[in-house]
Order: C-alpha cells, then structure tokens, then sequence
C-alpha cells in the first residue's frame, strides 16, 4: 500500500506534464461511460413510464372478449362468434371469489355536441364499477352512481380532453351535452390519465351509464354485451381469477368438455410483460454499443500509454538506472493508464447523469439511476485501466536501462 | 591483507552478438578498487570503458568472471536485488545529465528517495540539503530547462548522493561542459570524495582525470595501464581561474 501511496504522486506528475493529452485519451471512456450512464438511466426511465402507463388501465386488470366464429375455414375476429351477455356478468360477479369488480364494456364513436360546439369521441357504456377497475378518478363534480346506472339516467362523465374541446377553460359540471340527440346532463370530470402506452390519448371519452348507452344510443336490448372488464382482488390473484372466469364461461355458454372456449380472457399483466420485454431488449441493445464505445476507450487508452512508454524510453532508463525496481515501474504505469481511466469515468458519469437529466426532461420521463449502476460505471472504467495499462506498463517495466538511456 | 576492498573485478568478459558478429568488449579485465578511492577510467570511444562501467554499476552483467562487491557475488543477486542495491548503494551520474525534463530540480533529486518509500516530509529535507550540498540552495522550483549545463550537472550530482550511496559513478560528467563548469563540478565530485565516498568517473579528458588519485587506461577491453597520482586540487584550480564575469 506504501508503493502505491508513494507513486500515485508519480502518476499524478507525469499526466499533469501532458494535460491535452490525458483529457483527449480518456475521451473514449468519458463517452463510452456517458453513453452506457445514458443507456441505463433512459431504460429505467421509460420503464418507470411504462408502467406507470400500464398502473393506469387499472392493476389486476383482465378483459373478456366475446368468441369469434370460424365460417369456411376464415376466422373472424371477436364478436363474431357467439356474444357475451349481462347474465354472463351478474354470473362472474356472483361466482368468483377471486374478483373484485366486472363491469360491462359498450361503445361507440359518436358525435357530442354542445351549443354550437361539437366533438368526435369514444362514448362507454359502463357501470359505476368501471372507474374502479379502471382507476379512473374524479376531477371535478362526481361519477354517476349506481342508482343512476340501474335506472338508465341521462347523465354522463367526460375526459379532460372532451372537456377542453368543447368548454375551453369552463366548468363542464353541470352543463348538458347532446350525444346522438339525447340530452345528458355532465356530472363529471375524469382526472387526467395521459397517453397510453401505445400513444392513445386516453382522456379523450364519455362515459354514461351502459342501460343508457344501450336503450337510448344503440337502441339495443339489454342482454349482449360487448365486452367486459373484470379486476381480481389482488395483483396475485389474476390468474387464479383468469381460471375463475373461464369456468363460469364455459357453464354459462355450456361448452362441452374439449370444446375450445367460445370467448377470450385476456390478462394485462402478460401485455405488460411483453411491452417491458420489448424495452429491456432495446435498453440490452443500446448498453451493447455502449461496451463496444468503452472497448474502444480502452484501446485508445493502450494506444496513448504505448505512445507515452516510448516517448518516455530515457525516463524510464533514468528511474530503472537509480534502483527504481521493475514492479514500480509497472505500477507507476499502470497507475497512469488506471488514473486515466478512472476519471474518465468519473467525468462519464457526471456527463452521463446530466445527459440523462436532460432527456428525462425533454421525453417526461422521471430521471431514475440506481447508485448500482454507478458503482459499476466506475468499476469498469477502472477496470479498463488495468486491462489496457497492463501491457504498456510491462513494456516499460521491462526495458534495460542501459538502452533506455540511450535513447533519442 | 588489508581491509575489503569495495570492488574486486576477477577476470572479467563481457561478448555482445550482435547477429553473426561478436563483439568482444571485455576481454579479461581485473581490478580492484579500495573503500574511499577516487578513480578515473580513460580510453578511447569503443575501448569498453563505457562496459566497465556499466558491469561496476549493476546496469550490465559480465559474460564470465566474477565481480565482488563488498565482499558478495553480484552474479548470483537477483534482479530485484540489483534495483535495490543500485538505490541505495550507488549513485549515478550520467553523461548529458539526465534529468527528469518539466519536473523540479528537488523532485528530480527527490526520485531515488520515492523509490526507496521515505516519507514525503523527510524526502524533502533531505533532496534540499543534497542541493545546498552541490550549490544549488534556492534554486529547489527550477526545472532543467531553467538551469545552466553545470547547474543540471549538479542537480544530478545532488540526485546521486541523496541516497548517501558509497559509490558514485559518474559517466563522461563533464562531456556536455565548458572548461570552467567542468572544474565546478570537479570540485563537488572531490568533496564528496573527501567525506569518503568512492568517486569513479569516465572520461576520455586526462585535464579531468587529473583530478583523481588513480588513473586506468582502457583500449581494446583490457586494462593497458593503471597508475597511481596525486590529484589536483579543484578548488584551487577554480579559484586561479579568471572570474566569469571578468573574462
């Protein structure tokens, strides 16, 4: 420990002597630890969005599509096949001890006017119990309540973004809107949810109570339902809930044993495994090129240090010549080579914290780092110096001071 | 038998091939040099007074013969044994000065004591009274670029006995220098000859050599005559010379 504590200020010296020089050597690792500090933080970051995104569909989510029918070998896509109905509903909510919540699932894109103002959007008809599973939360005034929904009031909440279309900066609570003819009175204003993960904005909805939807929008009865939205009682559950479901289906629409399900069940945790599948591969891939641009660094760093072992042959003939033995040689070299490095990474890392502040900033990403990354970071920045310093340093090492001296 | 002498040469050879051309540039050389001897080896350029002196510092090992130094085979020590007795038994002046270039004259003479692991503090007491020692009080921040032939002569000088090494070799140390300079650092090297340190310097200037007590003539990688003299004193020398600035 003494030999290193003696040389350090031998290194520190040397480096100093060529101050140019050592930046643009350690250039290389700054960039390629920059870019690996970037790589790691924007991976976490848009995966803290996504599933932040994802947390906004509603935890414990699972959605029940009705059964596609195959005519002639071409298959059709849901709704197709034989329907799903209200019964089937109250059936999962009765039976299924691993659900929380189901609410029905019917919409329409339809234009809702207000005075001289209209707008093109999604209008649900669901059950109070649709904002639960689907976390929405209140912004102003309140949902539509059961009563309400079992009554077929002529009432409805709206997104922020119906909102600002069609009452600017003004308070929608209260007023009336035409959906399709109907007048219908805005009880609520849903919290803002953002974009989806897949980009769609999701405020852009009405929601009105789905006796309503169905008898006064789409003139139906109240038996098919379009689909239906189930949440389990915990995020452990969905499965166990997801198995539930399709046994209560499958009685309900009295599927033979053997028979494939006439309906799908379909859970989000598996979406959300294969979105954040997605982004882990991404972020591998870019941290890929981030090794590639350290490696380079590293040679760069060799390059420099043989550079410099030459440049350096009589002062290396000078320290082998007073009794400086070959070890401390290679160690003051290899110092250099590991000092080098080292604040190369330091200074990547810094740049790379501030790159990646930054681009949180400009993609609304929170900034997210684990202080692992940055232990590793440096590690390996430190590393490199040691690997790419080794055989500079030996060479220097292992000259014979009488040439050495000799040398011009 | 008196006492040990510091260096006993028995025989020494030293062949360098060179492809299919050997060269023979020791050729049976024995010497013995007493504790407290100032010495000069001369010769013609390629006589082999350069690999004498080489063998004599440890920097090269002899093709066959046997070196003693105080008493001990330096044929059979290690190489890191050979670092280690070079840091702290002798001390090296070398032809054309070779100073660490952009690095202060105290932390040029500071080196061999970061080697040899002295704390900070005491490798700066010590590098500092070295340089009052050859002269060069005050001049600590200079580095060789800022400093005269002579004065790097001494800093190197300086770097040679920070150690308190027993032995100094001193290559050609006056090669680079004006007559006078040459006599400055011929005084220091007397000095340090009269506190008992053994002084072998190469040179091919008998002027130089005339300051030391014993002179050995080289051609041909043999000892062709060794003499003992009565050195001239540099001192005095210095001292009838014309001043610097009057001349």
């Amino acid at each position: 420990m003494s030999a290193i504590g003696s040389i350090l200020p031998l290194a520190f010296a040397a480096l100093g002597r060529n101050r140019m020089r050592s930046l643009l050597t350690s250039l290389g690792v700054i960039i390629g630890v920059g870019a690996l500090i970037v790589t790691v933080a924007s991976g976490e970051g848009s995966k803290a969005v996504l599933e932040a995104q994802l947390a906004t569909l509603g935890t414990n989510l699972l959605i029940v599509l009705p059964g596609s029918s195959t005519l002639g070998g071409a298959r059709g896509g849901p709704g197709t096949g034989k329907p799903l109905t209200h019964s089937d509903l109250l059936a999962i909510v009765k039976e299924s001890s691993a659900t929380r919540y189901a609410a029905p699932i019917d919409r329409t894109v339809v234009q809702v006017v207000l005075d001289n103002q209209n707008w093109l959007t999604t209008v649900y008809g669901s059950t109070p119990d649709f904002f639960a599973i689907r976390e929405w939360t209140i912004g102003r005034g309140r949902l539509f309540n059961s009563s309400e929904s079992d009554a077929g009031a002529k009432v409805c909440v709206v997104g922020q973004t119906v909102a600002t279309q069609l009452f600017g900066e003004g308070d929608p609570v209260g007023r009336v809107v035409r959906v399709r003819g109907m007048p219908c009175e805005v009880v609520g204003l849903l919290a803002s949810k953002g974009q989806s993960s897949q980009g769609q904005d999701q405020d852009d909805l009405v929601v009105m109570p789905w006796v309503t939807f169905k008898s006064r929008m789409m003139s139906q009865d109240r038996i098919h339902v379009g689909s239906i939205l189930v949440s389990a009682v915990s995020p452990d559950e969905v499965s166990h809930a997801q198995a539930q479901v399709s046994g209560i289906l499958r009685q309900q629409h009295r599927e033979p044993d053997g028979e494939l399900d006439d309906f799908t069940v379909r859970n989000l945790a598996d979406l959300a495994a294969t979105q954040e599948h997605a982004a882990d591969a991404q972020t591998g891939m870019l941290r890929n090129v981030a090794a590639v641009s350290l490696l380079v660094g590293g040679i760069g760093i060799m390059n420099i240090m043989l550079v410099s072992v030459t440049e350096r042959t009589r002062e290396i003939g000078i320290r082998l010549a007073i009794g400086a033995s070959e070890n401390k040689v290679l160690l003051q070299f290899l110092v250099e080579a590991v000092v080098l490095s080292a604040a190369g990474g330091l200074i990547g890392i810094a740049l790379g914290i501030g790159g990646s502040l930054a681009l949180a900033s400009a993609m609304g990403w929170p900034f997210v780092l684990t202080p692992f990354w940055i232990v590793v970071a440096f590690g390996i920045s430190m590393a490199i110096g040691v690997v790419f310093g080794f055989y500079p340093a030996r060479k220097a090492a292992r000259m014979d001071p009488i040439d050495a001296l000799r040398f011009e | 038998m008196g006492p040990e002498p510091i260096i006993r040469l028995v025989d020494i050879t030293k062949t360098y091939r060179t492809g299919e051309i050997e060269v023979h540039a020791l050729v049976g050389v024995s010497l013995t040099v007493d504790r407290g001897e100032m010495l000069a080896i001369m010769g013609p350029s390629g006589s082999g007074k350069s690999t004498l002196m080489n063998v004599l510092g440890c920097l090269d090992r002899p093709t066959s013969g046997s070196y003693l130094l105080e008493g001990r085979e330096v044929a059979k020590l290690q190489k890191r044994e050979l670092s280690a007795l070079r840091l702290s038994a002798f001390g090296f002046v070398f032809q054309g000065f070779q100073l660490i270039a952009r690095t202060s004259a105290l932390d040029n003479v500071a080196l061999p004591l970061v080697y040899a692991e002295v704390r900070p503090v005491e490798r700066v007491r010590r590098a500092k009274e070295a340089l009052a020692r050859v002269g060069l009080a005050g001049r600590e921040n200079h580095t060789p670029a800022q400093l005269s032939g002579g004065e790097q002569q001494r800093v190197a000088i300086a770097r040679a006995l920070v150690n308190g090494p027993r032995l100094i070799f001193a290559d050609e140390p006056t090669g680079a220098l004006d007559t006078r300079t040459s006599v400055e650092v011929m005084v220091v090297l007397q000095s340090l000859h009269r506190s008992g340190i053994t002084v072998v310097i190469v040179t091919h200037e008998p002027d130089i050599a005339a300051y030391t007590d014993r002179r050995i003539l080289v051609r041909d990688g043999r000892i062709i005559s060794d003499d003992k003299q009565s050195p001239r004193d540099a001192a005095a020398d210095l001292a009838a010379m014309p001043d610097r600035a009057a001349a």
